[in-house]
């Protein structure tokens, strides 16, 4: 009971935590930063989904980069051909959960082990960076929606009140909608995860065997978890399509899918708070490298991820969640970080 | 009849192509079960080392043949010693270490050479057939890559060193005892499969050019060469190579090399749901 109170105590404290940061920051910011700010919560949506599948699920996908490109431009292409920018919003999330779901049925229904499945999603994303690059010129339309090949789709409309495309959504407003959306992603992944289908997915997570053992059918639930992941994923992208109004192959590239696995070890996996923490460090790093002409970004990346990998891997968040417990400090903050970690 | 001479010609260079970019990741996944994520910058690397030394004045056989699979090889062993060697019976952690030391190496290669293509004129000239010409080069990929796979099937077989690895990778803990050093079979083997990277990567450069960032041109090609193939290294490259590079060629002369590439990876995605453990998973278990 107490466990129970203490759990639902610290998902409270993490939405106020949430709708304080998202209406105060707006205020202390200034307009420049809001918009890379605004990358930041999207991208932090993205790191979600993968923490998600990765941290719970036990899935190592590598491609999942190809769910967020997906999702960006089925948006895209939707809303140029629409008008309207309810059921683009809509298939945003369903192309990539559906594509997400078939390319999850070959390979676990095939029961391929997680090494072969995390080369096997790499090879897809890049597979995608390739095919559409590939489709400049006149005869790869969609519609009305050229695909442009590398050089993207510029000029994606942004979203709009459902049913009025004369009320579009501003900077400011899209600032709110992904704020809102993360926090809702996050609440909801908390929720899912306390459910009998979360509680499943993390025991086949822990030993897959004894889980199918007692009558669960891992398949189908790490399926469903992936498709889920993929389905969020591009929602991210969709979101991501409005923020730069520009959709190119170089959301299916390989530095992307590495930005995200970097996001999730470094916060920590088996956490939710962990790949949000990760996302916006390193997006921040990532910044602050693109501006001076020293080091190569890809160097520190790097160099970073190895380092985590060897040093520190459990991530960020659950080695200060340890620390806290240990302390016995903090009631509200520690169950934030109180999962357990992948093995 | 000349058109169907050229065109098994340009099959069997995509066979060769592909099992020659993919042997070192084949030897260093199958022997050590370490999956290297860094492979295409090891290429990347063995080209850059062709190229420099080409342009310091040395013959391009000797650059792209022996420079190349030398420095590579020396840059594994280190990259073995320094990283490698802590991760071993954790596979998923070794993927992304080699996943950031594959970031690094693009970073440096950044840093040091820049973002351009660079270049060297393939040597040989052109070959006639009929009405069509060929590029000499694309022969000598293949009589490379057969060497290269004849020399492997020797080492392992008959030399020493081969026993001695083959003997580690099969129960490292009784190699010990019989007085093996199983860290320093390693890292001979993570440099030979690094050598045989840097190689292809030389072999290749004259063809592609060179960038930074072109090992994710090689590394997805790779891996699911060595997938497809499965548990027998040079029996399972040797017929994922085929497989694919006529899959990749028949549908590139149907299409576009691109649709090429989707069909490799299809391709690869069915035989995995149907035969998880690779070709030579169910087929030919008894081979190298």
């Amino acid at each position: 009971m107490t466990a129970n109170w203490q759990g639902n105590g610290g998902l409270v404290a993490a939405t106020v935590l949430g709708l304080v940061l998202l209406l105060a920051l707006p205020q202390i910011v200034d307009p420049v930063m809001m918009i890379e700010l605004t990358s930041y919560v999207i991208m932090a949506i993205l790191a979600l989904s993968l923490g998600l599948i990765w941290g719970y699920g036990g899935i190592l996908c590598f491609g999942q980069s190809a769910f967020f490109g997906i999702g960006a431009y089925a948006y895209a292409i939707a809303v140029i051909n629409f008008g309207d920018s309810t059921i683009p919003l809509l298939l945003s999330i369903i192309v990539p959960g559906l594509f997400a779901a078939l390319l999850g049925y070959f390979l676990f229904y095939a029961r391929i082990t997680d090494v072969y499945f995390g080369v096997i999603t790499l090879t897809v994303t890049l597979i995608l960076y390739k095919v559409m690059g590939a489709t400049s010129g006149s005869q790869y339309v969609i519609g009305a929606a050229p695909l442009g090949g590398y050089n993207g789709i510029p000029a994606v409309p942004p979203l709009n009140f459902p049913g009025r495309p004369e009320l579009a959504l501003s900077f400011d407003g899209l600032f709110y909608l992904s704020g809102v959306t993360l926090l809702a992603v996050y609440v909801g992944l908390r929720l899912m995860l306390k459910s009998r289908f979360g509680q499943v997915v993390v025991a086949i997570r822990e030993n897959e065997r004894r889980a199918e053992l007692l009558g669960y059918d891992a398949r189908f639930y790490k399926l469903a978890t992936f498709a889920i992941g993929g389905a969020i994923a591009g929602l991210a992208g969709c979101l991501f399509a409005n923020w730069g109004m520009f959709i190119s192959p170089d959301v299916f590239g390989l530095a992307q899918s590495a930005q995200v696995i970097i996001w999730v070890i470094v916060g920590g996996t088996g956490t939710l708070l962990g790949p949000i923490v990760g996302c916006f460090a390193i997006q921040w790093i990532a910044t602050k490298l693109g501006a001076q002409q020293l080091l190569n970004a890809n160097l520190v990346l790097g160099t970073i991820l190895i380092g985590f990998v060897l040093l520190v891997p459990k991530g960020v968040v659950p080695t200060i969640g340890d620390a806290l417990r240990r302390l016995k400090f903090c009631p509200y903050v520690a169950p934030l970080v109180e999962q357990r970690r992948v093995p | 009849m000349d058109l169907l001479v050229v065109l098994s010609f340009e099959a069997l260079k995509a066979v060769a192509s592909l099992a020659l970019i993919s042997v070192g990741l084949a030897i260093i996944f199958g022997m050590m079960r370490v999956i290297n994520l860094a492979h295409g910058e090891f290429l990347m690397l063995g080209g850059y080392a062709a190229i420099v030394a080409t342009k310091a004045g040395i013959n391009i056989w000797i650059a792209t043949l022996l420079v190349s699979p030398l420095v590579v090889g020396v840059i594994g062993v280190v990259i073995e010693r320094t990283i490698i060697r802590f991760l071993y019976g954790r596979p998923r952690d070794t993927m992304l270490a080699t996943w950031g030391l594959s970031l690094l190496l693009v970073g440096l290669a950044t840093t040091i050479f820049g973002n351009t293509t660079e270049g060297i004129s393939a040597p040989a000239g052109s070959l006639q057939i009929g009405d069509y010409r060929i590029a000499a080069y694309s022969l000598i990929i293949i009589v490379i890559a057969i060497a290269v796979f004849a020399a492997i099937w020797a080492v392992f077989r008959f030399t020493r060193y081969g026993l001695i690895a083959r003997s580690t990778m099969q129960n490292a803990d009784m190699a010990a005892a019989l007085g093996v050093n199983p860290s320093r079979v390693y890292a001979v083997t993570f440099g030979v499969g690094a050598g045989l990277a840097g190689l292809a990567g030389g072999v290749m450069a004259p063809i592609t050019g060179i960038v930074p960032t072109i090992g994710a041109a090689y590394v997805a090609k790779a891996f699911i060469t060595v997938i497809g193939g499965g548990p027998a290294i040079l029996a399972g490259t040797v017929s994922a190579s085929v497989m694919f590079g006529a899959i990749d060629q028949i549908i590139t002369y149907l299409s576009t090399p691109v649709i090429g590439e989707v069909a490799l990876l299809a391709a690869a995605v069915v035989l995995l749901r149907f035969m998880p453990q690779g070709i030579t998973g169910r087929f030919f278990r008894r081979a190298a």
